[in-house]
């Protein structure tokens, strides 16, 4: 069985509370004493009826103002496949927090009320998809049951939404019509809706292809940590400890070490206690070579044959994170997997809008949740490949060095 | 090129071991927690495919409330001594007894939330910068909120609005002096995973995991084992029942299942079939408020 990580943005007017309930209820995860909770809660409250938004907001502050503030992680398997879904925020004063959502996902479900068609929180929702480069996106258009499940409307977003992706460069978009509420499209094909000839939402989830993001040909191994027992019988032991993030190593491969460009040979892999002589990603490992070179945490081996880009200057989309404004200029510490190094942030070029995806001028200072096109100069020059070719090795954080805090998320153009 | 298929709980144990190692090379002096429950024996399962042939960077730490299972703390003896790693154990009611802590009295007066007090003591007696714990996000919804690196400061507390935006599997370990951090590597195991993983790795547990015969007091539908740590009253209805228990915590909080599943296999199906979750069906000290977690992680508790 594989694992599908996807994303859901939104908040509780737009459906998506009750839509990631009915798929957790759908598929029985929600358990007999989570829903009583939610119904004991639920008595308290004005209208009486059951509310599915209170099983995915797990704060208290969440609860009492009916908004999603921070990602919460929802589980829950069918027997195809097992499913981690990234419940986030839509606001736009939470945006840092989708971005974190979003980065580990493989899919984005971007709902859309029927009623209402394309909106802000749409577009705003579509571009950090294309930022974070998504793989795929499900448009999800909602409450098809308050437009007499017209076909037309449905035709008319489709419309609309095909020219944002085009200009966002989002190649693979799905789109279904549902009605979360009564289940319209969820688990089984509806009846209300028989002019849509496509898979409903449970059974394109369950069935999507999500295997071609685990890149076989680039192979990255960032060294996170180096083995070395120094006992009397494992006196020369060096391994070296980490996760093959993308591609494939071999046995007797010839290997170059990063950033320095000490070249070397894949002597010993070991997995599970084990030798092997291949090993794949997302496997972790640890990797043995030939020579007594000097590789420490923050190196990445490379096979010989397929090096990625190096360079002390990165063009950047960064997206600010923090309260305090980003200074041109300001210095912060860059993480790029297991390597920190410090970096300047040299040049901004321009803001992206993201309600109108427009670029607009840089007017001096950089905003939370605001999104740029900057240049960084790092101190060491770092082995990187474009985000866009290898989400794995592409992206970075920026953190302020003195709060320590996460300040920025880099995708490496 | 080659194809090949990776399992989820492939990709969960990958990523877990991920999670031990940055947390080996980002911290000076790390620990891991743990109770000789099933997940934290999983995490020590996850360290030896880590760091061997290596040592632990870290000690295992066990904040021991006094009222735990004999079979669970004779299990994490038998663990630390089987894989020759330094194991610290300190004890709540020492704490209590130092600071002259009042202990919560009632029928079944739990010690659960008195474990933060020494934990804290630990973490400063050790200058621990970093604690290893098996919690889940599928168990509580608070949880579900949680990053797997979660900075904590002097006093332990975490503040849910203020979480560092954690991206991808980059983990920003970086603390000032006297905060600390909370790694939780398998944040997104579920507890069926737990189960799934123990039987396909052959792990061992301790053994009130399986179906046993056990005196018990029958409180609101609730099992809970007679020890020395719980008040029987007049009027009790005490008797002896075959069960196991889904998880282990301290006797005085944690609630037995009736159950006749001995093996693993017979565990898992049972654990496939119920209706009921982990924390609702075990766990006596959840019951209290609908933001009983998310209060004591605030305050400290791991």
């Amino acid at each position: 069985m594989d694992l599908l990580r996807f994303i859901t943005a939104g908040s509780v007017d737009d459906g998506k509370s009750t839509l990631i309930g009915r798929l957790l209820y759908d598929s029985k995860s929600i358990l007999v004493d989570q829903l009583e909770a939610i119904e004991r809660q639920t008595k308290n409250k004005a209208n009486g009826e059951i509310d599915l938004a209170l099983l995915t907001d797990g704060l208290r502050a969440e609860r009492e103002q009916g908004i999603t503030i921070d990602v919460a992680y929802k589980y829950f398997s069918t027997p195809k496949r097992k499913f981690i879904i990234a419940d986030a925020p839509g606001h736009i004063q939470y945006t840092r927090n989708m971005v974190t959502g979003a980065s580990n996902s493989e899919l984005i479900i971007v709902l859309i009320d029927a009623r209402q068609g394309v909106v802000e929180q749409t577009r705003r929702h579509s571009i950090i998809a294309s930022l974070l480069r998504i793989p795929k996106v499900v448009v999800a258009i909602n409450k098809m049951d308050l437009v007499d499940f017209s076909e037309d409307v449905y035709n008319n977003i489709v419309i609309d939404y095909t020219q944002i992706a085009a200009k966002l460069g989002l190649k693979d978009v799905t789109y279904v019509p549902i009605s979360a509420l009564n289940g319209d499209n969820i688990v089984d094909k509806t009846d209300s809706m028989p002019w849509y000839k496509g898979l409903p939402l449970l059974e394109f989830l369950e069935t999507v292809e999500i295997a071609e993001n685990i890149n076989l040909s680039q192979g990255r191994f960032p060294v996170q940590y180096v083995i070395r027992p120094q006992t009397e019988e494992l006196h020369d032991y060096r391994g070296y400890a980490g996760k093959i993030i993308s591609g494939t190593y071999k046995v007797g491969e010839p290997v170059t070490i990063l950033p320095a460009g000490i070249q070397s040979t894949v002597d010993r892999i070991e997995h599970n206690f084990k030798d092997v002589t291949v090993a794949h990603a997302p496997q972790s490992i640890v990797l043995h070579l030939t020579d007594d070179v000097d590789v420490s945490r923050g190196d990445v081996i490379v096979p010989t044959a397929f090096l990625p880009k190096q360079s002390n200057e990165l063009e950047v989309l960064l997206c600010w994170m923090d309260t305090k404004p980003l200074l041109s200029g300001n210095k912060y510490q860059l993480q790029l997997n297991s390597s920190r190094v410090r970096a300047v942030v040299k040049n901004i070029e321009y803001k992206i809008d993201v309600n109108t995806l427009e670029n607009i001028p840089f007017d001096g200072s950089v905003k939370l949740n605001e999104i740029v096109k900057a240049t960084i100069r790092t101190a060491v020059a770092l082995p990187y490949d474009s985000y866009a070719d290898l989400r794995a090795n592409g992206g970075a954080i920026l953190i302020d060095e003195t709060s320590n805090i996460t300040v920025g998320a880099c995708m490496i153009q | 090129m080659s194809s090949y298929s990776f399992d989820y709980l492939d990709h969960l144990e990958s990523e877990a071991i991920h999670i031990m190692r940055e947390v080996a090379g980002q911290f000076e002096r790390p620990a891991l927690l743990f109770s000789g429950g099933k997940d934290s024996i999983c995490l020590v399962h996850l360290a030896l495919k880590a760091f061997r042939p290596g040592k632990f960077p870290f000690p295992l730490v066990h904040i021991d409330t006094g009222h735990n299972f004999p079979e669970a703390l004779a299990y994490r003896d038998a663990l630390a001594e089987k894989i020759g790693e330094r194991l610290i154990v300190r004890q709540v009611g020492d704490t209590i007894q130092r600071q002259q802590l009042t202990e919560p009295k009632g029928k079944f007066a739990s010690r659960n939330a008195l474990q933060t007090y020494t934990l804290l003591e630990t973490i400063e007696e050790f200058e621990f910068d970093c604690c290893i714990g098996g919690a889940r996000r599928d168990e509580e919804k608070a949880r579900a909120k949680e990053r797997v690196f979660s900075v904590r400061n002097e006093f332990g507390e975490w503040d849910p609005k203020q979480q560092r935006p954690e991206l991808w599997s980059t983990y920003n370990g970086r603390i000032s002096k006297g905060e600390n951090v909370r790694a939780f590597p398998i944040s997104n195991w579920t507890e069926l995973d737990v189960w799934n993983y123990i039987r396909r790795e052959g792990i061992e547990l301790p053994s009130i995991y399986f179906a046993h015969d056990r005196e018990v007091l029958v409180h609101d539908d609730q099992l809970i084992a007679v020890s020395d740590f719980i008040q029987i009253e007049a009027g009790d209805v005490v008797a002896v029942k075959k069960v196991r228990y889904r998880t282990v915590g301290d006797m005085t909080c944690t609630a037995a299942v009736e159950s006749h599943a001995a093996t693993l296999d017979e565990v898992v199906n049972e654990i496939i079939a119920t209706r009921i979750s982990e924390r609702g069906e075990t766990r006596i000290d959840d019951r209290v408020t609908e933001a009983a977690m998310e209060d004591r992680k605030k305050n400290g508790y791991f």
